[in-house]
């Protein structure tokens, strides 16, 4: 077995043996719930409500729930890989559990490499599932599907992976507690820059458009955020499409392929930064 | 006898802060060395370096041939840090089988049951190392550095946290080594532990060594002490092909003589000279 996949089976195991997955697990129980209760009274109303010839309510209410979702959802991946990976260089070697498998010959990038699988397939799994379970318990309670329900979740997947690698590329230098507020710093004004781009897009208002569009290069994981809304109503057309495209916490904003590559490559720049900093890491 | 450890002008910086000036150093197989010195010395930089944790600034680190910190260095190498910690969620049994596959060790549940009964942990292989007093972690940590069987052993203090009996344990365990012909660098504060199983010594202070040789080189005479039946008389200068001169003497002057030591310094004598003259 190569060294990257022994360290990832480790981080895996520990997930698993430090109750991290059955807390997350119990918690988004509870959040699922708590999300089918809240769509079944909103679709209630909506089904109430008398027929709108310029806006259909039912798109609306499903759009803007499953958008909130998809919020909550980015939030707690951002949460769960920011957890399991805070600490992997510097809080390890503080606390005196790295050195003992750095000294062994598996390697410092395949370290490196194997913390961050073992977190990304915790988070990938877990974002995949808690999508996959909104996006059916919106679809069965209001009858409504998302345009296209293959590119919302990958992008909030791709979203979570670039928060867990910049989280891991900030332990390298920091210790947990000082990457852990670091990486939800980013993690907050990376949204507040997607609000900022919205309001300067409504308003006209270049300077913000400008700021948001460097920021979604500079953070990534907001552009695939609104990119992934765009994609639950991209066929959506008429007033409806217009009001829905606004969406919660950030409007919806197409990026097209470029994004996606940018993505990929971000997390392969990010990664070998990370590298490049832990093979000079004294410890 | 091959060299398992080889160190040349070896210099670690940390900016204006020197933490190693320059050392020479080399451990054959089978050698047994420890290294002494005062806090902050440069014990913990010079093993650190030899394991690949930390990059020299200057100077030359080898292990079997290979330069510190490369695989086949690492691959040589069993190493126990002076602050360390295993992963609580685990047992003795499966941090052991850890530490194999990450070394590579194919030696199974053999190997795990042998490291375990060898630092007397044989009972506790389904203990999590969470639910383990400091000294049991002591001992695991060691049986985690023999994973694999390296050729050579860094060792910083690896007996603070031990009572008297897993001292002797890991005594015996170093002499075993020993006779396996595994280096064993020993970095320590408690003299008297090293000065038991040493075959070498040296002394750092302030990141260059200052006294090297073997425990019997480093003792020093101290004179002559015997017993009389006025009491005991000390001849401070006096050395062994004295003794029949002033025991004849004695004698010839009316004492009864009952006994004569040959007294020499510790360790701990030359440790305490070395560390004050630097």
């Amino acid at each position: 077995m190569s060294g990257a996949l022994i360290v990832a089976r480790y981080a895996l195991r520990e997930a698993v043996r430090r109750r991290v997955i059955l807390e997350v697990l119990v918690l988004t129980v509870g959040f699922l719930a708590l999300y089918a209760l809240g769509t079944a009274v909103t679709f209630d109303e909506v089904n109430s409500l008398a027929a709108d010839d310029q806006l259909d309510d039912r798109v609306l209410a499903g759009s803007t729930l499953f958008g909130l979702a998809m919020f909550t959802i980015l939030f707690l991946g951002a949460v769960l890989g920011v957890f399991l990976t805070l600490g992997a260089i510097r809080g390890d070697a503080e606390r005196g559990l790295l050195q003992p498998i750095v000294v062994r010959p598996v390697g410092r990038t395949s370290l490196l490499l194997g913390r961050y699988v073992g977190a990304g397939l915790v988070c990938v799994a877990y974002v995949t599932a808690v999508y996959v379970a909104a996006m059916v318990i919106t679809g069965t309670t209001g009858d409504w599907w998302p345009d296209d329900p293959v590119a919302p979740g990958a992008a909030l997947v791709l979203a979570v992976l670039v928060i867990a690698a910049l989280s891991l590329l900030g332990s390298v230098f920091l210790s947990s507690t000082a990457n852990g507020i670091a990486v939800f710093m980013i993690f907050g004004a990376g949204l507040a820059a997607g609000l900022l781009g919205q309001i300067g897009d409504a308003l006209a208002v270049q300077t913000l458009e400008d700021v948001a569009r460097v920021s979604s290069w500079v953070l990534p994981f907001e552009a695939l955020y609104q990119a992934g809304l765009h994609a639950l109503t991209q066929e959506t057309g008429g007033v409806t499409g217009v009001i829905v495209r606004l969406g919660p916490f950030g409007g919806a904003q197409d990026a097209g392929p470029a994004l996606w590559l940018w993505a990929l490559a971000y997390l392969a720049l990010v990664g070998a930064a990370a590298r490049a900093a832990f093979a000079r890491r004294d410890l | 006898m091959p060299t398992v450890l080889s160190c040349d002008s070896l210099e670690k910086r940390y900016g204006a802060t020197v933490a190693l000036g320059g050392v020479d150093l080399e451990v054959g197989r089978g050698e047994l060395l420890g290294l002494l010195g005062p806090n902050g010395a440069g014990k913990s930089t010079l093993t650190k370096i030899a394991c690949g944790l930390v990059g020299a600034t200057g100077g030359r680190a080898e292990v079997q041939g290979a330069p510190a910190g490369s695989a086949p260095a690492r691959a040589a190498i069993g190493y126990l840090a002076e602050l360390f910690r295993f992963p609580d969620w685990l047992t003795a049994d499966e941090l052991i089988a850890l530490h194999q596959d990450l070394a590579g060790s194919d030696g199974g549940a053999v190997e795990r049951a042998e490291l375990l009964e060898l630092v007397g942990l044989e009972d506790a292989r389904a203990v999590k190392v969470g639910a383990m007093s400091k000294g049991m972690q002591q001992r695991l940590g060691i049986a985690q550095a023999l994973v694999g069987s390296p050729r050579l052993l860094m060792l910083d203090e690896p007996t603070s946290a031990l009572d008297p009996v897993g001292r002797r344990v890991v005594r015996d365990l170093l002499r075993e080594l020993r006779s396996r012909e595994v280096a064993v660098v020993l970095s320590s504060h408690l003299l008297s532990e090293v000065e038991l199983v040493c075959d070498r010594v040296a002394i750092l202070v302030g990141g260059r060594i200052v006294t090297r040789g073997t425990p019997a080189e480093l003792a020093r005479p101290r004179g002559v002490e015997v017993e009389t039946g006025d009491g005991v008389r000390s001849f401070p200068e006096a050395r062994r092909d004295d003794v029949p001169r002033i025991v004849a003497e004695l004698v010839s002057s009316g004492q009864q003589v009952y006994g004569v030591s040959l007294l020499a310094s510790t360790l701990e004598d030359a440790y305490l000279e070395a560390v004050g003259a630097a």
